[in-house]
């Protein structure tokens, strides 16, 4: 059953990915236009979808980040401490 | 807690281990759900009956087992819980010896929750490192067996700083009582209990034990240790330290290093070993923050962190059996051979990257509110970065590189791949359902909280929360896969601290063998030369004086006693009359000498 229904989406996958984006808009248009900010923490916050671009921005931020510390000779090959 | 008797739940792990090996093979599954189930039961029993038990006096010290409260009871029952999933987990392991080291290191975990002070603490925190370390030499790898010793000699450093912390606490206080040591101003004492706390909770810099050695553990071990060492941590801070403020920014930190760490792994066991950090840096910030929704917040992520950390340890454990390896370079594509291991897996990943419905997303969520409330705005903000990566590593790396994306599989890898024995599934699907249910009704875990009432206030599905973690996790989901080609696993491991004493220990070694040695070599021959031979001249010249001087006088003196014996026998003719004119002479001529004289 999941199988099946992996591979229906999977053939699908054009379709999956428009409706993906179809989610993700309405759900940062959610925030900006209904959602009540009155339990907001900060005043940033407040800005329309303001999660919606710290989440985005957080991802690559952290892709980014991680990609250049590694590159700074913490990632090494798989036999280091054998030799 | 059996009406009024208090039985210690250690107590009935520890005897279902000890007889474990007694049980006959037909009944031996059957026993090993129902010493845990046992155990549970033994907690249950206590819900409502909050108090001290099992005092017993050592010496002068009164050693206290059973502290019964709202903070010990909520770990306790999570304990138990996981031991009795944890054991399903690994019914088809033939070895008692793997149930009997899991089951002790649980019993240890719930000494040190039950107990209430120091004495009672240190013999189960040592029980606890001492029966975990088996879990990792039983994978029976070389690899293993270093890392194990590895293991030990860090938590034996543990260890003695927080005797050291006791002994000094007992100079100052007078007693070995288990309880907050927040008095400003912290003394040595404190900071070196804290740090031996702080060591188990793997807070950086003392935190590389636990990739080094969740990664190194046998299938099943991995899910044992994942639950227990860290939380029983947790919990001792959270007794011995809450509101220490020097908890919150290395709490925040904990989280954004496993996060950083956990990106650059290609092994998905070890991804997960840094993901504990980073959740268990939640619990040390909530700790830190110590208001009361914080404490709960801290037990609640505990909790709800034991189980899902469990089922990724499970499912990613499930692919290392049945493929031989979790390396997301060997693996891909492998939705058709373990659907089921995939969904389970991804139930743990959406409950850990606090998805609504699931178990973080109630536990979580607690924990940054708390922060928002005490304004530490920053630890906040950065803790909800670090859910972002977290998302990114358990939920969209594990599973895309493990079961979708390009294969990498070898064909015997590909072969070999199936959903693991049904022991194992049903262990999987009992997590994931509580996962879910935790998720779903919040007041199962929130009225086991310390501060039932502060919990009950507190509701995570606002709509505001819904739509910021909804944003959060969506569109983190899309940065993502749109540089999902930049991301590829690569076959590298990635340096941590640990390389200080790995490469410090071959540097000891060198010392040892190089240096030292040669100092010896010197000192040895200098002795030769300097030492051993006036000793020689002295004793040659010791051993002549001895035999021409000592021996000459008493060898004379021995010679002249002889000489006299033998003038004095020939003087004796044997005729008493020579004998009575001898003697008389001699009177006569002394009474001559003294009348003449």
């Amino acid at each position: 059953m999941i199988v099946n229904f992996i591979d229906y989406l999977r053939e699908r996958l054009p379709m999956v990915i428009r409706l993906s984006y179809v989610v993700l808009a309405l759900v940062a248009l959610i925030d900006a236009v209904f959602v009540s900010k009155e339990h907001a923490h900060t005043a940033m916050e407040r800005i329309p979808a303001f999660w919606s671009i710290f989440g985005f921005g957080a991802c690559l931020l952290i892709i980014i980040f991680c990609k250049v510390f590694g590159h700074m000779g913490i990632m090494t090959r798989e036999d280091y401490y054998d030799k | 807690m059996i009406s009024n008797i208090w039985i210690h739940p250690t107590l009935i792990m520890v005897i279902g281990a000890l007889l474990l090996p007694l049980i006959p093979r037909p009944l031996k599954k059957g026993y090993l759900v129902a010493v845990p189930v046992l155990a549970f039961l033994d907690i249950l029993s206590m819900q409502g009956s909050y108090g001290t038990y099992g005092v017993l006096k050592f010496m002068e010290f009164p050693l206290t087992f059973g502290r019964v409260d709202g903070l010990s009871m909520v770990f306790a029952y999570i304990m138990a819980l996981m031991c009795i999933i944890g054991t399903i987990y690994g019914l088809h392991v033939e070895e008692d010896a793997q149930h009997i080291a899991a089951w002790l290191y649980v019993a240890g975990s719930l000494g040190v929750i039950f107990c209430a002070d120091y004495l009672v603490l240190f013999l189960f925190w040592e029980m606890m490192a001492f029966s975990s370390v088996f879990l990792i030499w039983f994978r029976r790898r070389e690899e293993s067996l270093a890392s194990g010793y590895r293991y030990l000699l860090v938590h034996t450093a543990g260890g003695l700083m927080l005797l050291a912390g006791f002994v000094l606490r007992y100079k100052s206080a007078g007693n070995f009582d288990f309880n907050l040591l927040t008095a400003a101003p912290m003394g040595i004492d404190s900071w070196l209990i804290m740090a031996g706390f702080m060591l188990n909770a793997a807070v950086p810099p003392l935190h590389a034990w636990l990739p080094d050695a969740y990664s190194e553990a046998t299938v099943g071990g991995a899910v044992f240790m994942c639950a227990f060492t860290t939380k029983t941590a947790v919990y001792a801070l959270a007794r011995g330290f809450a509101g220490t403020e020097i908890l919150v920014p290395l709490g925040t930190c904990m989280a954004l290093y496993g996060v950083v760490y956990a990106f650059l792994q290609n092994d998905a066991r070890k991804l997960l070993a840094y993901h504990v950090i980073s959740q268990v840096g939640y619990m040390v910030a909530g700790v830190g923050i110590g208001t009361q929704l914080a404490i709960n917040g801290a037990c609640a992520h505990a909790f709800a962190h034991i189980l899902y950390k469990g089922l990724l340890f499970m499912g990613c454990g499930s692919v290392l059996q049945m493929t031989g390896t979790c390396k997301f370079t060997e693996l891909g594509g492998l939705y058709k051979k373990m659907p089921h291991t995939f969904l389970l897996t991804l139930i743990g990943g959406l409950s850990i990257s606090a998805f609504p419905l699931f178990s973080g997303f109630v536990s979580k969520a607690m924990i940054i509110s708390a922060g928002f409330e005490a304004h530490n705005y920053t630890a906040a903000i950065l803790l909800t970065l670090a859910s972002v990566g977290t998302f990114q590593s358990t939920t969209l790396k594990i599973p895309y590189y493990i079961w979708f994306g390009k294969s990498r599989c070898s064909s015997e890898v590909y072969e070999k791949a199936a959903d693991p024995p049904v022991n194992m599934q049903t262990a999987m699907a009992i997590a994931a359902v509580l996962c879910i249910f935790i998720g779903c009704y919040t007041p199962y875990l929130y009225n086991m909280l310390p501060y039932p009432e502060i919990a009950a206030a507190y509701d995570p599905y606002t709509a505001y929360h819904i739509s910021e973690t909804m944003q959060i996790l969506l569109f983190t989901a899309l940065g993502f896969f749109l540089v999902l080609k930049k991301l590829t696993p690569h076959d590298t491991i990635s340096l941590d601290l640990d390389w200080f004493y790995r490469k410090g220990g071959r540097a000891f070694l060198w010392i040892a063998s190089r240096p030292v040695q040669l100092i010896d070599y010197v000192v040895g021959e200098l002795y030769r030369f300097i030492g051993l031979m006036p000793l020689m001249f002295t004793a040659r010249f010791l051993s002549w004086f001895d035999w021409h001087g000592i021996d000459g006088i008493v060898d004379g003196i021995a010679r002249s006693v002889r000489n006299t014996g033998n003038l004095t026998r020939q003087l004796q003719f044997g005729r008493l009359q020579y004998n009575l004119f001898f003697a008389v002479s001699c009177v006569a001529a002394i009474i001559a000498i003294y009348i003449l004289a």
